[in-house]
């Protein structure tokens, strides 16, 4: 312990510290002041970096959902239209359809009506030819049996009431 | 090898700083083993330095005996005038030294006096007297006193202390003071040039890309858990700069050039006296409350633990000062002694033998010390972030 007492120097312990303070200022001021900023400088511009790329990221997601949304909605709206369409298309089908049968029954109905008409214009028409026919085979008659006429005459009644009754 | 045995046999001198477990496992336990490394070693003690100073007034200086080593090793683990790099007899048998003189600043009774070193002529034994504006400066174990007036030569009682003389203030540019400046010119020409480098870049290359971890580390590793992401900011300049120099300097005391910069007593009392006015002058009111007047125990205990934890508030700083300066005086002195193999062993060994042990031994604890450098450097700083953490936190659970 004498000896260390001994051999600790004052004035190496002096210049040792005027010289320790200069250099703590001068390093400060120089070295580590201008270092460490710039470090910190860094690092802030690391950790801003990080966290726009962060921030990008889910911006990115953001954009790539709202997309997804568009994109479904799309097929949504498509899916719509064609079921629509389908459904118009079946309608005018069935409208089609129904107009056609109606126009059909009517023409049918029409057709009825003008073939009843013919019928009876045909069953005139034959009613007048066989009162022609039975005129004329009644002059023939008549002509030709003068004689027996009371028993022809019977006779054409009887004929001509059964062709009357026929119609 | 005496000291080496001492280092071995001497228990541990220091106790772990109080530490209140606020980290997690892994740090806790990274902790106790960079503790067990800083208590596990110790300064060698006087036997070594207060050696007859006959031999250096012999011809031959050459360091061949054990104790020539002993005083060999304590003399580099002190501080020095001059810087030294080796020394060798020439061919004519005079003792060349290779190094360069540093300035000496002295203050005497007369004001301050400057000369280099060199004027002392390599004499550390009290012989070569120096002349300065009629003041006589003598140099004795690396101390520079001043002769009383009148005096020409130095005489020394039976305890080796000079009787005619006394200390001076001594503000010369030694070897550890130079080698501060080294280490500071290192520091800033790095630093500065790494901090250059942002202008530019964000991501810094070569060097820088090496020191921009290094100064992450200290400041989240450190700084910022130890004293809370509120006031880390305040301090992580003096903690980066505390770091930096004591692992450079401890690397530099790693080196062939034999700086002892952080094995200084009063380096690391200059180190430790800023940790502990920092950690004071930064303190809140908590802390303070926490010192005097302890809240949740009894009045009696209140008044028992002021004065206890008034000297805690030294002993935090001391062993800081006490763990860096012996960690590294030992790690000087082991290393050193397990060189000094090579030549005490050679009789017993052959040169060949004897120069592959110490070889190999000097050589693995080299590499210990590598880590030692780091570890200590990150034990101050991270005991002293720890300090000033607790002088700033916020007691908001009380």
């Amino acid at each position: 312990m004498e000896q260390l007492l001994n051999d600790f120097s004052p004035g190496l312990f002096i210049m040792q510290s005027i010289l320790m303070l200069a250099v703590i200022f001068l390093m400060v001021k120089f070295a580590w002041k201008p270092i460490v900023s710039s470090l910190e400088e860094r690092e802030e511009g690391i950790k801003k970096a990080l966290e726009s790329a962060e921030e990008a990221k889910a911006e990115m997601e953001n954009i790539s959902s709202a997309n997804e949304q568009l994109l479904k909605e799309a097929r949504e709206e498509r899916e719509k239209l064609m079921k629509e369409a389908r459904e118009t298309k079946a309608k005018m089908i069935a409208d089609a359809e129904e107009a056609a049968q109606e126009e059909s029954a009517k023409i049918i109905a029409k057709a009825k009506v003008s073939i009843e008409l013919e019928k009876k214009e045909a069953l005139e028409q034959i009613k007048k030819e066989a009162a022609k026919l039975s005129v004329a085979l009644a002059e023939k008659i008549l002509q030709e049996e003068l004689s027996s006429a009371s028993k022809s005459a019977e006779h054409v009644d009887k004929l001509l009431k059964e062709v009357t009754l026929k119609s | 090898m005496p000291i080496f045995a001492e280092i071995l046999t001497k228990g541990p001198l220091l106790k772990g700083a109080q530490m209140k477990s606020r980290n997690q496992f892994l740090k806790s336990l990274f902790f106790s083993l960079a503790l067990a490394f800083s208590s596990a070693s110790l300064w060698a003690n006087d036997p070594v330095t207060s050696k007859e100073p006959s031999h250096e007034d012999s011809a031959d200086q050459s360091v061949s005996t054990e104790e020539q080593i002993s005083e060999y090793i304590a003399h580099h683990i002190k501080d020095a005038h001059d810087f030294h790099l080796f020394s060798y007899n020439d061919a004519s048998g005079h003792r060349k030294h290779i190094g360069f003189p540093l300035p000496v600043i002295v203050y005497t009774s007369q004001g301050f006096r400057f000369f280099m070193s060199s004027e002392f002529h390599h004499d550390d034994s009290g012989h070569q007297v120096v002349e300065r504006d009629g003041v006589s400066l003598v140099k004795y174990h690396e101390k520079i006193y001043e002769l009383n007036a009148g005096e020409h030569a130095v005489s020394f009682d039976e305890a080796h202390h000079p009787t005619n003389a006394h200390e001076v203030l001594d503000l010369s540019i030694t070897k550890s003071v130079f080698g501060f400046l080294l280490v500071s010119l290192l520091m800033l020409i790095a630093f500065r040039s790494l901090a250059n480098q942002y202008k530019k870049r964000a991501v810094p290359t070569g060097f820088g890309r090496v020191l921009e971890p290094l100064v992450l580390y200290v400041r989240d590793e450190i700084a910022r858990p130890n004293i809370g992401e509120k006031h880390y900011k305040r301090f992580t300049g003096f903690l980066l700069t505390v770091f930096f120099f004591i692992w450079t300097s401890n690397l530099l005391g790693l080196t062939p050039l034999g700086f002892n910069i952080t094995g200084q007593l009063a380096v690391t009392f200059s180190l430790a006296l800023f940790t502990y006015l920092i950690t004071q002058f930064s303190g809140n009111k908590e802390y303070w409350k926490h010192i005097f007047w302890m809240p949740g125990v009894p009045a009696p205990m209140k008044v028992i633990l002021a004065p206890i934890e008034l000297l805690g508030t030294l002993t935090k700083p001391f062993s800081l000062m006490i763990r860096l300066f012996a960690n590294i005086s030992a790690g000087h002195i082991v290393v050193m002694s397990l060189i000094s193999i090579a030549i005490i062993m050679k009789s017993s060994m052959g040169a060949v033998g004897a120069t592959a042990l110490s070889f190999a031994l000097s050589f693995f604890l080299t590499l210990i010390e590598l880590l030692v450098a780091f570890l200590q450097a990150y034990i101050f700083t991270m005991l002293s972030a720890l300090f000033i953490g607790m002088a700033v936190q916020e007691h908001d659970h009380h």
